[in-house]
């Protein structure tokens, strides 16, 4: 095999090329830090913002030029490959967006400080490790990078409680995932005498089942399911998204769930190997059923948006998690394809959300956009068409998202999954539903602060422009999708 | 895509191309709102004249798929468009009526562009479920029909609209999504989403047990009920009809007319497209429950229809029972009864449409929908009273008009497939007849009771323009029936020589069901 071949030549090298986007994150995010530190205004904060937008965009570039092909650096631990090549372009991106929007409310609340951007950057730096792991370590380096950042940007609002609060509890939590995820990794190494995925997959293969591998394997999948917030571990998102600053909230419900998600894929599908399918394909579709039916039941009585967006990403984890259980090639592109639209549909909902404003004051009540179409058509409109969207109608791209996972599923077999997930769709569909009523058919509350900043009617319109145009060919999605799924052939 | 293809491709989205101007035109000003209102009426008239071009062009006495566009698609998907004998007639339906529709909201006021943009999208929408020949294009058209009628309900319905809305659309997608688990097991069974494929391959049907349960036509049997569970509820069956009389109620008039003339044809549509053909086994095994199904459908909704107050209530009860004789023809599985189908569905969607259009005539005089505020209209209103009269003669089903063949052949396939079921049915034909002219007599005649009628007028031109073509039509396939059965009869004919090649006998003699030996002789081998 070709494959093996390249795979050969480049373990036991360095080969710092294929780490490249890292590298850029890295050493441009170190010296954005130093620009900060000397120039410590707002001016010179915007400045920061803006590099590190462009630096994002640029570390994006890079990783899309580096082709598809799977090469290893640092000794095997990491890998650069087409999923995390696909992974990276979107996180990349998806964060360069949240900062582009988190600028308006960061110079409002006094916030425009240049450790912001640094530390999004960071976060996307870790992120993007976390999705070329190719080994336990080199996983929980790139792992608790993002975490570190994430939970500092929770509580970016020193002076409010309920941000303090929300990065507290997301912070004991997450140390707690952690420590389990730790648990589980030091089971496998004692069963697999090593932290690499190769490795740990040749001794899945040879089929004798160490009863340390499977505890290993169960507490891994339990930290990670934290990270991914998929039901039972899910109660710390809604706190979360709700306390942390609305840019932060908008950051947590798009980049990191894709890293956390294409994380999980590495460590069942590479990690574990498809010998293993059957150990841990029972756990991932319980958790994607508690997901789904948590994600769709809890949203319903939620009368605050971001609250209600929390149980709604907790729902759609859920639904790609569907895909991910069959553990062949359609569900990885099931899954790349999910948390793709799922991203872009997210941004654009925050979008507005950071725009709901009246006399200077955030709005997050659901019943603030009463009557919105009168107000505002094209808002309106958009987000009419993100909600149907995320209830998965046709012929939305959020639809498509769902026929990929459902198709990964019926192909591994999995029809009592998608009995359930019809059910949860069914009851989701019924809160987006709610929303599109209350923007579309109730009368006007009072109109929002205007007027709206360009760069929310841009985010807000492409969003709804993708979701609407998916149908066309995919726009490019699923055909990358299916170039990086490729690898997990069989 | 050759030029026929093309001819095809241009009804079917000319009028979400329509729609999208006027969202984008917008309707402020009273000027804007005429020209919005010409504008739509133009593109579905000119839809029509095409879709009459098309229907020249077809070809009824071949079989098989016409004016085909064949292109690939997203996700190993085909775009497959096509019509055959039994489709063209739901195209040339929809494109029909939808010039009526829009004639009918010609007094709407409320966001105009919207509501008329609202209903151009679901036009293509309509005509995309008729022409797919992809599994999941069918699909999509089929759900995505449910977002503009979801928000014409909910913005310009009456006073539960917001309930009507939500059951509608909950009730729909429950039914759906079942089914889309079932293409899926279906693509991923056969490597293919093509109907026309699709209709030539022969599911699994050998019996398996599931939780100790035994599944006698095996995969079959849970394909057809996954698509069931998505038609029945579109159709609508009892039991799960009753979303149809709150969205009847709370829709504007042309909401109801679109509900009621075409997007019930949808589900049976559905059944002669699915379920017949593809699952051929499971439909014989379960002919005695749909037959079942339909019979209570067409007894006890006329029972509930009798009860009625709100007269768009009785007529939505009554839809359903129609809708029964549908159901009750499709799974008889032979010519009469399938034909039969077909010509009630269609003779249906004239007559139900303009007993709704009907009953907007009165509603926008007298903004009440109560039976008991009429009385005596006959005195005000003489044409509006004879118009009335011939939708009310031709929904019992008086011979002469178009709603007696579609219930007369529907019952003679029953007879030959059930006789109890056939005699049970009649009985609804009587009940139907007893609702129906009920109505007539406490509206129309009688004396005027209530004041506000003394000062009521006749319908007025634009109203007469509207019903008009109804009104002959229903006459003209009353009379010349074959004229519209000579265009789907090959079509069934040769559905029903695959169907009965499947099950392994012919039609005269599957009257017991579950026979044994029936179920045996199909059972051998899936796929060739």
């Amino acid at each position: 095999m070709e494959n093996d071949a390249v795979i050969a030549f480049n373990e036991g090298s360095l080969n710092l090329l294929a780490a490249a986007p890292e590298a850029v994150l890295a050493i441009g995010s170190l010296a954005l830090l130093m620009i900060g530190v000397f120039r410590q205004n707002v001016a010179g904060a915007q400045l920061v913002h803006w590099l590190t937008v462009g630096l994002l965009c640029f570390a994006g570039i890079v990783a899309y030029v580096g082709g598809v092909d799977t090469q290893y650096a640092f000794n095997g631990v990491f890998v650069s490959d087409g999923v995390s090549r696909f992974a990276k372009l979107f996180i990349f991106f998806g964060t360069a967006v949240t900062l582009i929007l988190s600028r308006a409310y960061l110079l409002r609340a006094n916030l425009m400080i240049f450790e912001f951007p640094v530390l999004v950057a960071l976060a996307a730096l870790g992120m993007s490790m976390m999705v070329s792991s190719a080994d336990l370590i080199a996983l929980y380096m790139g792992l608790e990078l993002q975490s570190l950042s994430l939970y500092v940007l929770a509580s970016f609002r020193r002076d409010s409680v309920r941000s303090t609060e929300a990065g507290l509890k997301y912070f004991v939590l997450g140390a707690l995932s952690s420590g389990l995820l730790l648990f589980g990794m030091s089971f496998v190494y004692g069963a697999a005498v090593s932290t690499e995925f190769t490795r740990i997959a040749e001794v899945m293969a040879l089929g004798e089942r160490n009863v340390g591998m499977v505890i290993g394997l169960a507490f891994i999948l339990a930290g990670l399911a934290f990270k991914i917030s998929a039901a039972p571990f899910h109660m710390w998102t809604p706190d979360v998204y709700e306390g942390a600053p609305t840019p932060v909230t908008a950051f947590f419900a798009t980049a990191p769930k894709m890293a956390a998600a294409v994380l999980m894929v590495r460590v069942l599908y590479d990690g574990f190997g498809p010998e293993a399918i059957p150990d841990w394909q029972q756990i991932v579709a319980f958790l994607a059923a508690a997901s789904m039916l948590v994600g769709s039941i809890a949203a319903i009585g939620q009368t605050d948006i971001k609250r209600l967006m929390a149980y709604s990403s907790i729902g759609h984890m859920g639904f790609a998690l569907v895909g991910m259980a069959a553990g062949t090639e359609a569900g990885a592109r099931s899954v790349l394809v999910y948390l793709a639209i799922y991203m872009i549909m997210n941004l654009g909902v925050f979008a507005y959300i950071l725009t709901m404003r009246r006399n200077g004051m955030a709005m997050t009540k659901i019943g603030d956009l009463a009557g919105l179409w009168q107000r505002d058509g094209f808002s309106a409109l958009c987000l009419t068409i993100l909600m149907f969207s995320l209830a998965g109608i046709p012929p939305l791209a959020g639809f498509w998202a769902k026929f990929y996972t459902f198709g990964a599923a019926v192909e591994a077999g999995l029809i009592w999954l998608l009995v359930i997930a019809t059910v949860a769709a069914v009851i989701s569909a019924f809160y987006y539903l709610r929303l599109i009523k209350i923007m579309v058919f109730d009368e006007a509350a009072d109109e929002f602060d205007s007027p709206m900043g360009g760069e929310f009617r841009i985010v807000l319109g492409v969003s709804a422009a993708v979701m609407l145009f998916f149908v066309v060919g995919g726009l490019g999605i699923t055909g990358m999708a299916e170039n990086a799924a490729m690898i997990y052939a069989r | 895509m050759n030029s026929e293809g093309f001819l095809l491709n241009l009804i079917l989205w000319l009028p979400l191309f329509g729609g999208l101007v006027l969202l984008w035109m917008g309707g402020g000003r009273e000027a804007e709102r005429m020209a919005a209102r010409r504008w739509s009426l133009g593109i579905t008239v000119v839809t029509f004249l095409l879709s009459l071009v098309l229907f020249l062009g077809f070809e009824p006495t071949a079989t098989g798929f016409q004016f085909v566009t064949d292109i690939d698609w997203l996700a190993g998907l085909k775009y497959k468009l096509g019509v055959d004998g039994i489709s063209i007639l739901f195209v040339l339906l929809t494109t029909g009526i939808m010039p009526l529709v829009i004639l009918a909201s010609w007094d709407v006021d409320k966001r105009v562009a919207q509501y008329l943009a609202a209903f151009l999208i679901l036009e293509t929408l309509m005509i995309g479920v008729f022409v797919s020949l992809d599994l999941f294009l069918f699909y999509l058209f089929f759900e995505a029909g449910l977002i503009p009628m979801f928000i014409i309900i909910g913005v310009w319905g009456g006073g539960r609209r917001v309930y009507a809305s939500f059951k509608f659309f909950l009730y729909t997608l429950l039914g759906s999504i079942l089914m889309l688990i079932a293409m899926l097991w279906m693509a991923n069974h056969t490597g293919t989403t093509d109907i026309e494929a699709l209709l030539d391959w022969r599911f699994p049907s050998e019996p398996f047990e599931v939780m100790g349960i035994e599944i006698t036509a095996g995969a079959q049997t849970l394909l057809w009920f996954a698509f069931f569970a998505s038609f029945a509820v579109k159709m609508p069956m009892w039991p799960v009809h009753t979303w149809l009389p709150d969205a009847h109620v709370e829709a504007p008039t042309a909401g109801s007319v679109v509900l009621a003339a075409i997007l019930l044809k949808l589900g049976g549509y559905g059944f002669l497209r699915f379920n017949l053909p593809m699952f051929p086994v499971a439909s014989d095994q379960l002919a005695t429950f749909v037959f079942a199904l339909s019979v209570i459908a067409i007894v006890y909704t006329s029972l509930v229809a009798l009860m009625q107050e709100d007269m768009k209530k009785l007529i939505a009860y009554s839809s359903v029972a129609h809708m029964g004789f549908v159901t009750m023809g499709i799974f008889a599985a032979n010519q009469q009864g399938v034909d039969g189908a077909i010509f009630q569905m269609i003779s249906h969607g004239f007559i139900s449409g303009a007993l709704f259009l009907s009953v907007g005539v009165i509603y926008d005089r007298m903004h009440t929908r109560e039976i008991a505020a009429y009385g005596g209209l006959v005195t005000r209103m003489p044409v509006y009273a004879t118009v009335f009269l011939l939708f009310t003669m031709a929904n019992v089903g008086l011979p002469g008009t178009s709603g007696f063949v579609g219930e007369f052949l529907t019952m003679m396939g029953a007879f030959k497939a059930n006789t109890f079921i056939a005699f049970v049915a009649a009985t609804g034909v009587i009940l139907s007849a007893g609702y129906a002219l009920w109505l007539y007599r406490r509206v129309v005649f009688g004396v005027v009771t209530n004041p506000a009628l003394e000062k009521i007028e006749d319908m007025t031109t634009r109203e007469i323009v509207t019903i008009a073509p109804l009104v002959v039509a229903t006459l003209y396939f009353g009379i010349d029936a074959s004229a519209m059965i000579d265009v789907f009869s090959p079509a069934v004919s040769d559905l029903l020589q695959n169907y009965h090649a499947a099950v392994g006998a012919p039609a005269d003699l599957l009257i017991q069901p579950g026979g044994g030996a029936v179920v045996e002789s199909a059972a051998s081998g899936s796929g060739h």
